[in-house]
């Protein structure tokens, strides 16, 4: 015990200091980020154009927060989306913006992705109307390095227009991270498009944005057979496993018996009329009707 | 139902082995890294070993024991003559890279220890014959001397070396080859410069040529002195433009020169003159001098003459005189002569004779001897590039005349036989023609189409560019045909196979053909070949030289109206180019033109990219067939963290019989099945080279789903510690992969399994019956997809050279996965094993369902190798075809040997096997009628007693 309680205030010291700091500079997890960092929900357009919208103040808290980690060593990034209608050029349609993390061991990883879009100007609309005309590819790109953008070249993601119209334009980016590379981004409509798309135009031209952040996930390991397993394994099967009930075990043959004891009745039924009294189901039930009436009789 | 060929592929260097050992043997290396001895007298393998790929031979040589150098020069192996037994083995080290030389003295023999003197990676090695203790070694790199020949003295202990120093300065060493003493060293500069090979004239004069290849140089070292004489090209009355080379060849006072399209026979005079003694062109082939009886030499010539082959035997140093003269009849589907190696005989009447081994274009070895092609192999199928199959013709009801009278002498002749044959009149080549006959009447290899559709002819495209049909029942050559070669294209080479007409419903009168594509020459932009061969005569039908290359080629999912398949073809520019070029064609595709999509995989760049079709060229020339395309998406992997090494998809004609999957719990889960799934694996570059270069910290692999429309990544997932080389099998809704892993010192296999969740609510048996279901919307990759994938790792014991998964005719049948494994057999594994469902302990439900309990590595069951003890050396492809019957599957093996085998992955649950005993069922049949009557008539009797009563 002794020796264990230095290690016990040494540990609440280090808790503490990890409440103090922020969270990236004293710990890091070296656990990859399984989980999907779904940001966005932003207002596609500028918050100028749209003021009610609920975007910034969303922005608002981010810069706080920004302004506490600007004590870390995170640094803040930014890299730009593009667009292109069909085949035209590429032009710059909107901004990400995230927190560039330096993990202890000299990684690096993007967090805290936010984005958002230039509003479609009248040209831009005109473009994307004649795209759903024609069944056509709007088609976005992003550097495939977002410290020295662009990189060794552009990463392409497309889809077909009429995938994005809904009430407004939804989009859905899922951008594969490497490090500070981006390998994919995966670029498409919230929900479903199925074939054959129709043609439809949004109410709103304004963006609705989702990103999501991806790593990679961990291979689960080869299951490794250690003892202790072993006689887990052993006490798993002393217990044994839920018996079913007598109908889902036997409901296969019960349904053709009781067929066939339904079938039988209703020809014992017919055989009392013909006046023939034989085989033991009908003079069961006979006896049953006998006793009925003896019964009835006894009540009497 | 099974059948096994060896091959040893395509003859590099032969020696005879003519010692008093009553059976005769040829020991030859090939271009398959074979080292085989074969039967002089039937071309049969007495044994045979294959070397790795990497482990090229060099040299081969017999000294008491078969002597093998390869790798290189660094490995010198000695095989025992008469089993193939390896006796030694050393590896001579070196710091540079020369020319590898094996030469074995004939007079340096001490007791029966013979030396064997090597020159390769800068160093000459003596090694002894007995153990392959290397005796002595001598550094000409440290003297930066690139040994270009060793030559041995006649009569004497003493070799010289001979090479260059930079490309003018010329050495000549003599060294004691006994204990590799240096006795003499001259060294002298020629202004002119040296290249190419040196030709041995003599043992002490040489001839090469100078820098500008329009100079003979002879080299004379006689008596401790250099002397260099210049002979020009022109002055010997030849046009030395163009491409101009000494070839190799070891006949004494002449040498070959190759001008262009001829060759020069050039001898050296007394007086050290030049002068041309032959010309003949490029086609004719020379084999290397010979030594029979007392130092007589004697060497042959082959040339072409029509359909026939001239082959002469000329004693060494005169042309004019002949030895033997044969002229034999050469089927024209074996191309050109490429090599020739002869061998003499005594004859019966004492006098010599002499026989050669002939090396064709098409790799078939043959040897001839009085004229006659006394046998030859066809070990062009020792090199196959990819396969295809193609069904037989349907047996036809009503037979036509014409065949019946040309079959009719044929049908008298076998009754003959047959007669003779029961009356033991027959001799032993009617024996063996009543054996072909029967074979070929037997069920198994008829050339007709059988009811359960195992029989097939197997298309195979080799490196010789000969394509071979195999019938699939005993594996016969049932026709082969060397490409046709066109003027335009010197060096074409063979790369796929693809099935360009299938006649099925409509147009079944209709051949059905492949379509082979290859490329003239060996980069990728080199303009495309395309050949179409008949399936069922092997004619070549058409052939075209195109104009733009074929990166890529993609069949498309249509045909025409006579079941011509739609081909595209991918030049180096991403233009995409239509085939057949038919107006039909062309509308059939315009009606798909906005649904056709197509990725590119640029391993070296990392760079995977989606394109589609855009619009018509704009050229100069209006070509209707060629379109525009362009990027769609784009996945870009770091270089600095991955590099591509495997990309699998699934096979374009695998048949999904059931989208579901019903768990132990009555649940259902959807498979996530697509065609345009793409797998790939990436590793760290640092941990790309061979197993062992890299740390388990620095070695990772994550490996990929991406559907190739969007360019989505659908899943992800990194294996820490782990490296390639990474072999995969995409099927269904499942891939398997198999890698190395560092930290577990391993291999392991790993399952992915993706299931779609979109449609996972339609379990209502309700919402089933009143059709609110989405099971029938078409399926867009454009929608967000909603899946969730299930993975598990094993171990797996053995390296693995490729992976195939069973495919039936309806995929009803449950799947097994055929390992090719280091050892060259084939294993097949059942893919429950490789379930990711797999627990501990599974319950009761779960094993009624067929889940096996967990494990940590897969179970080698040795039942379980389809090619039982057989081993298909050199194992390259797995191959495997649906048979017309649900539970069977056809499986083809190549490398440099041939397996084939029928599998029933589920046993034959949907036919009676072969040892059915028809005879008891008959009788149980019988039998029961009769008992029936019996009854009746006894029930019968009975009733007439009973109303008589």
């Amino acid at each position: 015990m002794k020796k264990k309680l230095p290690l016990f205030a040494l540990f609440l010291f280090f808790f503490s200091l990890l409440l103090f700091c922020h969270s990236s500079l004293a710990f890091e997890s070296d656990e990859l980020l399984v989980d999907d960092e779904e940001f966005g929900l932003e207002g596609g357009s500028k918050p100028q154009i749209k003021p009610h919208e609920p975007a910034p103040t969303r922005s608002t808290t981010t810069t706080t927060r920004r302004k506490v980690s600007d004590q870390d060593s995170d640094s803040k990034i930014q890299f730009s989306l593009e667009h292109a209608f069909g085949d035209s050029d590429f032009v710059p349609a909107g901004t990400f913006s995230a927190r560039l993390k330096t993990s202890s061991h000299g990684g690096q990883t993007l967090t805290k992705l936010r984005f958002s879009r230039n509003a479609f100007t009248g040209e831009d609309k005109e473009k994307f109307e004649k795209l759903l005309q024609d069944d056509d590819f709007y088609r976005i790109r992003l550097p495939s390095n977002t410290v020295s953008p662009p990189g060794r070249d552009y990463i392409i993601s497309s889809v077909k227009a009429r995938c994005l119209p809904r009430e407004g334009l939804d989009e859905h980016f899922v951008i594969h991270m490497e490090g500070v590379n981006i390998l994919a981004v995966n670029y498409g409509a919230f929900g479903a498009c199925s074939y054959p798309r129709q043609l439809k135009l949004p109410h709103k031209w304004s963006f609705n944005s989702h990103t999501v952040l991806k790593n990679s996930e961990q291979a689960p390991r080869a299951p490794i057979f250690a003892e202790e397993v072993l006689g887990e394994n052993g006490e798993g099967e002393i217990i044994p496993p839920p018996e079913r009930s007598f109908w889902a075990k036997y409901w296969m043959y019960l349904i053709p018996l009781g067929l066939i004891v339904i079938n039988a009745v209703t020809q014992a039924m017919n055989m009392p009329e013909e006046g023939v009294q034989g085989g033991g189901q009908t003079q069961q039930s006979a006896a049953a009707i006998q006793r009925g009436t003896g019964s009835a009789v006894r009540r009497r | 139902m099974d059948w096994h060929q060896q091959y040893i592929g395509k003859v590099k260097h032969a020696v005879f082995h003519t010692q008093k050992t009553g059976r005769k043997r040829v020991v030859v290396s090939t271009e398959e890294n074979v080292i085989a001895s074969l039967d002089l007298r039937h071309g049969e393998i007495f044994w045979r070993h294959v070397l790795g790929i990497n482990d090229v031979v060099d040299g081969i040589d017999i000294a008491l024991d078969v002597i093998t150098l390869s790798s290189d020069g660094s490995t010198l192996r000695a095989w025992n003559l008469p089993d193939g037994q390896m006796v030694w083995e050393s590896f001579l080290r070196g710091s540079k890279h020369s020319k590898p030389l094996l030469l074995v003295p004939t007079n340096l023999k001490v007791d029966k220890d013979s030396l064997i003197l090597v020159s390769s990676k800068g160093c000459l090695h003596a090694v002894s014959s007995i153990d392959g203790e290397i005796l002595w070694t001598r550094d000409f790199a440290a003297e930066s001397v690139e040994v270009q020949q060793v030559i041995q003295l006649d009569e004497s202990d003493q070799i010289y070396v001979v090479g260059y120093a930079g490309s003018s300065q010329f050495h000549a060493y003599q060294i004691n080859a006994m204990n590799g003493e240096l006795l003499n060293h001259e060294t002298a500069a020629f202004s002119g410069g040296f290249v190419g090979d040196v030709a041995l004239v003599s043992s002490d004069t040489l001839v090469t040529l100078d820098t500008t290849r329009s100079i003979l140089v002879t080299v004379s070292f006689k008596n401790r002195k250099i002397a260099f004489q210049e002979t020009h090209l022109s002055n010997l009355g030849e046009d030395s433009s163009g491409m101009v080379e000494i070839l190799p060849s070891s006949l004494t006072g002449m040498f070959t020169v190759k001008i262009n399209n001829y060759k020069l026979f050039i001898r050296l005079t007394s007086e050290d003159k030049l002068e041309v003694v032959h010309k003949v062109d490029h086609e004719t082939v020379v084999s290397d001098a010979l030594v029979f009886s007392e130092g007589k030499e004697a060497f042959a010539v082959v040339e072409h003459g029509g359909s026939k082959v001239d082959i002469t035997v000329k004693p060494g140093q005169d042309w004019n005189n002949n030895l033997v003269q044969e002229s034999i009849e050469m089927d024209h589907q074996r191309g050109l002569v490429h090599k020739v190696f002869i061998n003499n005989y005594l004859r019966t009447d004492r006098s010599h004779g002499f026989r050669a081994l002939i090396v064709m274009e098409d790799h078939s070895l043959l040897l001839v001897q009085q004229g006659k092609i006394v046998w030859n192999r066809e070990d062009a199928l020792a090199s196959i590039i990819d396969v295809t199959t193609s069904e037989l013709p349907v047996e036809k009801e009503g037979v036509s005349v014409a065949k019946v009278e040309h079959s009719l002498f044929e049908w008298l002749k076998g009754h003959m036989l047959k007669l003779k044959g029961t009356l033991m009149l027959a001799s032993p080549e009617d024996v063996a023609a009543i054996q072909a006959i029967r074979l070929k009447s037997s069920e198994k290899s008829k050339m007709t189409r059988d009811h359960n559709g195992f029989r097939k002819l197997l298309i195979v495209l080799t490196k010789a560019r000969k394509i071979f049909a195999l019938h699939s029942g005993d594996g016969r050559v049932v026709w082969s045909l060397l490409l046709h070669k066109s003027e335009a294209c010197d060096s074409p080479t063979e790369l796929n196979l693809y099935q360009w007409q299938t006649p099925h419903h409509h147009a079944m009168d209709e051949n059905p053909s492949v379509l082979v594509v290859g490329r003239c020459g060996v980069s990728s932009k080199a303009p495309a070949i395309l050949s179409f061969v008949d399936t069922y005569t092997g004619k070549e039908l058409n052939s075209f030289d195109l104009v733009h290359s074929a990166v890529q080629v993609m069949p498309l999912p249509f045909t025409d109206s006579t079941e011509q398949r739609l081909h595209l073809l991918v030049d180096d520019d991403r233009r995409i180019h239509l085939y057949p070029k038919t107006s039909e064609a062309i509308s059939i595709f315009q009606q798909e033109f906005s649904n056709i999509y197509w990725y590119s995989v640029e391993a070296d760049n990392g760079i995977i990219k989606g394109h589609a079709v855009k619009s018509k060229c704009a050229g100069e020339v209006l070509d209707d067939f060629c379109f525009e395309t362009r990027v769609l998406w784009s996945i870009i992997f770091p270089m600095e963290s991955e590099k591509i090494i495997a990309a699998v998809s699934r096979k374009q004609n695998e048949v999904v019989h059931t989208q579901a999957k019903v768990t132990s719990e009555q649940d259902v889960m959807y498979k996530y099945i697509s065609k345009n799934l793409l797998f790939v694996a990436t590793v760290a570059p640092k941990a790309s080279g061979h197993i062992g270069s890299a740390d388990p910290d620095e070695a990772w692999l994550v490996v990929y789903l991406i559907d190739t429309i969007t360019g989505r990544i659908l899943h992800r997932m990194t294996h820490h510690g782990a490296q390639g080389p990474v072999h995969a099998v995409l099927s269904e809704n499942w891939v398997v992969y198999h890698y190395f892993n560092l930290r577990a010192h391993r291999y392991e296999m790993s399952v992915t399994e993706i299931y779609d969740q979109s449609r996972a609510e339609n379990k209502d048996v309700l919402k089933l019956v009143l059709g609110k279901h989405n099971l029938t919307a078409p399926v867009s990759s454009y929608s967000r997809p909603e899946i969730t994938t299930k993975s598990q790792t094993y171990f797996f014991t053995h390296s693995v050279k490729a992976v195939a998964v069973t495919s039936t005719a309806k995929g009803i049948t449950s799947k097994q996965l055929l390992i090719g494994t280091i050892g060259d057999q084939v294993l097949a594994l059942d893919k429950r094993f490789l379930d990711p469902r797999r627990s501990i302990n599974p319950t009761q439900a779960e094993k009624e369902e067929g889940i096996i309990p967990l494990a940590d590595s897969l179970p080698i069951i040795p039942q379980s190798y389809v090619t039982h003890s057989l081993k298909v050396e050199g194992l390259r492809g797995i191959l495997t075809v649906p048979a017309k019957l649900e539970s069977t599957t056809l499986v083809f093996a190549y490398g440099v040997d041939l397996f084939y085998t029928r599998l029933a992955p589920s046993r034959t649950y949907d036919s009676l096997t072969e040892d059915f005993s028809y005879a008891l069922l008959l009788l149980t049949i019988v039998a029961l009628v009769a008992a029936i009557f019996v009854t009746w008539v006894l029930s019968e009797k009975k009733e007439l007693r009973e109303k008589w009563r």
